[in-house]
């Protein structure tokens, strides 16, 4: 039944006996996971322990090893050409660095993909740009080329332009990398307002112990040592009770 | 010696078996400081454990951290017991932890040390591994160039005029350096054979036919991969550590059709106009010569140029420049986008994607050049 039919029962998104491996070397082997529609999931865990790495699977940049990914029943990884560039499209991506193209300003970079896809008039997609922009804060930063803004400002404009499709689901590598605990916080809080406002369903990878708390409705945590996920659940459900190895990383080793 | 300026070590026996290591002096990595293997001859099989004095000691740094830790690793090797109490309180902590986590066995995959022969191998499986991966690159631009021709690809003409300017105008001076020097290379080259024969006034036509066949676009080719390949090479690779071309392929934009498509129009555009600017630039090195050196009229040198140029010569210098500007482009797009995740990964794609460019520039003009014999153009 790889490719049933979407129903009540059919999760939103489900990573079904995923590995991922380099070569001979297995990252992360076993993962089974379902992330329910309108969720803040958080894949966290420590350095090195293949978060991105299953952040690029979920989006189509690396082949798993063995498994696959069900967008709404359907199988990603199995799926043909066209119906994988459709459900690619349903995604929107933020890279840990923002990857914004560093030769366009920052409204190229958001026109780029409603230019690509919707056939939208340049006056209509100029509009949709500064809306975009306006939501994440950088209302008149239009001209502005990635270059010349600043780490948390690259993030905000490199998830305008993961949002300007209107993705189904959005995609977040290390949101607070690299960001002062004031801007990390306000960046959280844009996700949890874009959620609440838009109903996208946020996959977020993490290490950053006040993010997973504040916004994770639900998680898993891998594990670096046995390379595989050790739990799944509200993170602040895992604080109190979860999985020592669990616990041990949400407390910064205190338990 | 001045107590303090410099490092002091003795041993001395302590009760049956054991051995006092005494520290004096300074211990600082600029003092030229021993290695823990001093205590080599000290160490007989009698001694079981070793303590240390450090009362003497005046100044220390990691430099004593580095003997003491030699000397417990050559102890732990002998089995002889390191007793650190005697050190400073600062020694014993570093100390701690430096030899908290043992050293950890971890393969490097480069570090292993191999044979000439295994290293030749290694080496040829590579460059064959390398085959496919051209290929694939060179299907995907083929596919590329069948939807602009069909008017479905999408990319930037802002873009395209970009690199063309980038490519073309910005060469000219170079370009002119080097085929004004080239032409005068030729006319000294050509008037010193012809003079032989009293026939020097076919320097005009080897300079002429010279420079626009063959010269002009082989030195045409040789800069602009040097200047413009390791540019795209570069521009792409920095691309790829940045995760931009991954933003690309998850939008689901075809980054050949964004990225490589203009920048191979804008050299196949390019590369034949400044091989037709080399070669005028080298007929004008070649009359300047003959008209000051070898006592040849500019009027008798311009009239042989014209007797001698045919259509077809403008031709075949042309057909080369397209498809060097099209090698060029493909080695350095190819290379960009093989780049690795780091900073030297992309000085490697630069200078490969000009060896790669001159190597296949090269292979072409040959195998062009004995086509067009044998067609008789």
């Amino acid at each position: 039944m790889t490719n049933a039919p979407p129903n009540a029962d059919t999760p939103y998104i489900e990573v079904r006996d995923l590995a991922m491996a380099y070569g001979d070397f297995v990252v992360q082997h076993d993962l089974n996971f379902v992330v329910n529609k309108g969720d803040i999931f958080v894949v966290m865990g420590g350095n090195g322990c293949g978060k991105t790495t299953l952040m690029r699977a979920l989006v189509g940049l690396q082949q798993p090893a063995t498994g696959s990914v069900f967008y709404g029943g359907e199988d990603f990884w199995n799926a043909a050409p066209e119906a994988r560039q459709r459900l690619k499209r349903r995604l929107g991506i933020l890279f840990q660095g923002g990857a914004l193209w560093s030769s366009m300003t920052i409204a190229e970079n958001v026109a780029l993909p409603l230019s690509e896809y919707t056939g939208l008039a340049q006056a209509r997609i100029d509009e949709l740009v500064s809306f975009k922009l306006a939501l994440v804060g950088l209302a008149g930063f239009e001209e502005f080329y990635p270059a010349e803004l600043s780490g948390g400002m690259k993030k905000r404009a490199a998830l305008a332009r993961a949002m300007a499709l209107d993705p189904d689901i959005l995609v977040i590598d290390e949101p607070s990398s690299g960001l002062d605990p004031l801007t990390a916080r306000r960046l959280d809080e844009l996700i949890v307002e874009l959620r609440d406002g838009l109903g996208t369903t946020i996959v977020v990878v993490t290490h950053e112990l006040a993010s997973i708390l504040s916004i994770g409705d639900n998680s898993i945590y891998l594990d670096a040592e046995s390379h595989t996920m050790i739990a799944t659940g509200n993170p602040q459900d895992a604080l109190k009770s979860g999985d020592p190895r669990v616990r041990h990383f949400l407390t910064r080793g205190a338990t | 010696m001045p107590h303090g300026a410099t490092w002091q070590v003795d041993m001395r026996l302590a009760g049956e078996d054991g051995l006092e290591i005494i520290l004096g002096g300074r211990w600082c990595i600029d003092g030229n400081l021993p290695a823990g293997t001093v205590l080599l001859d000290a160490l007989n099989e009698r001694i079981r454990g070793i303590r240390f004095s450090s009362a003497a000691l005046a100044e220390w740094d990691s430099g004593l951290l580095t003997f003491v830790a030699g000397v417990v690793k050559l102890c732990g090797a002998r089995g002889v017991a390191v007793d650190a109490k005697g050190l400073p309180q600062g020694v014993q902590r570093l100390l701690a932890m430096a030899l908290a986590v043992p050293e950890q066995k971890v393969a490097l995959s480069s570090a292993t040390a191999q044979g000439l022969l295994a290293q030749v191998g290694r080496a040829t499986i590579e460059s064959f591994r390398g085959l496919p991966q051209m290929l694939q690159f060179l299907g995907e631009i083929t596919l590329s160039f069948t939807r602009l021709i069909v008017g479905r690809a999408h990319f930037r003409r802002g873009d395209l005029w970009r690199e063309i300017e980038q490519a073309g105008p910005r060469a000219l001076p170079i370009v002119f350096v080097i085929s004004f020097l080239v032409g005068l290379i030729l006319a000294y080259l050509g008037a010193d054979q012809l003079r032989m024969v009293g026939a020097q006034i076919y320097i005009a036509d080897l300079v002429a036919i010279g420079m626009v066949r063959e010269i002009g676009a082989l030195m045409t080719g040789i800069i602009v991969a040097g200047r413009t390949g390791a540019a795209f090479a570069a521009q792409l690779g920095t691309m790829q550590v940045n995760d931009e071309i991954d933003a690309f392929k998850t939008l689901g934009i075809s980054s050949i059709d964004f990225l490589v498509l203009p920048r191979m129009l804008a050299l196949m555009l390019m590369v034949p106009l400044l091989t037709l600017y080399a070669g005028f630039v080298g007929m004008l090195a070649g009359m300047v010569v003959s008209a000051t050196i070898f006592d040849i009229g500019v009027v008798e040198y311009y009239t042989e140029i014209l007797r001698a140029l045919e259509p077809k010569h403008f031709l075949v210098g042309l057909s080369k420049g397209t498809v060097y500007g099209a090698m060029i482009a493909f080695a350095g797009c190819l290379r960009g986008m093989q780049c690795g995740r780091s900073a030297e990964s992309v000085g490697q794609a630069a200078t490969s994607a000009v060896v790669t460019g001159i190597l296949l520039i090269t292979i072409t003009a040959s195998i062009m050049t004995i086509v067009y014999y044998r067609l008789g153009i």
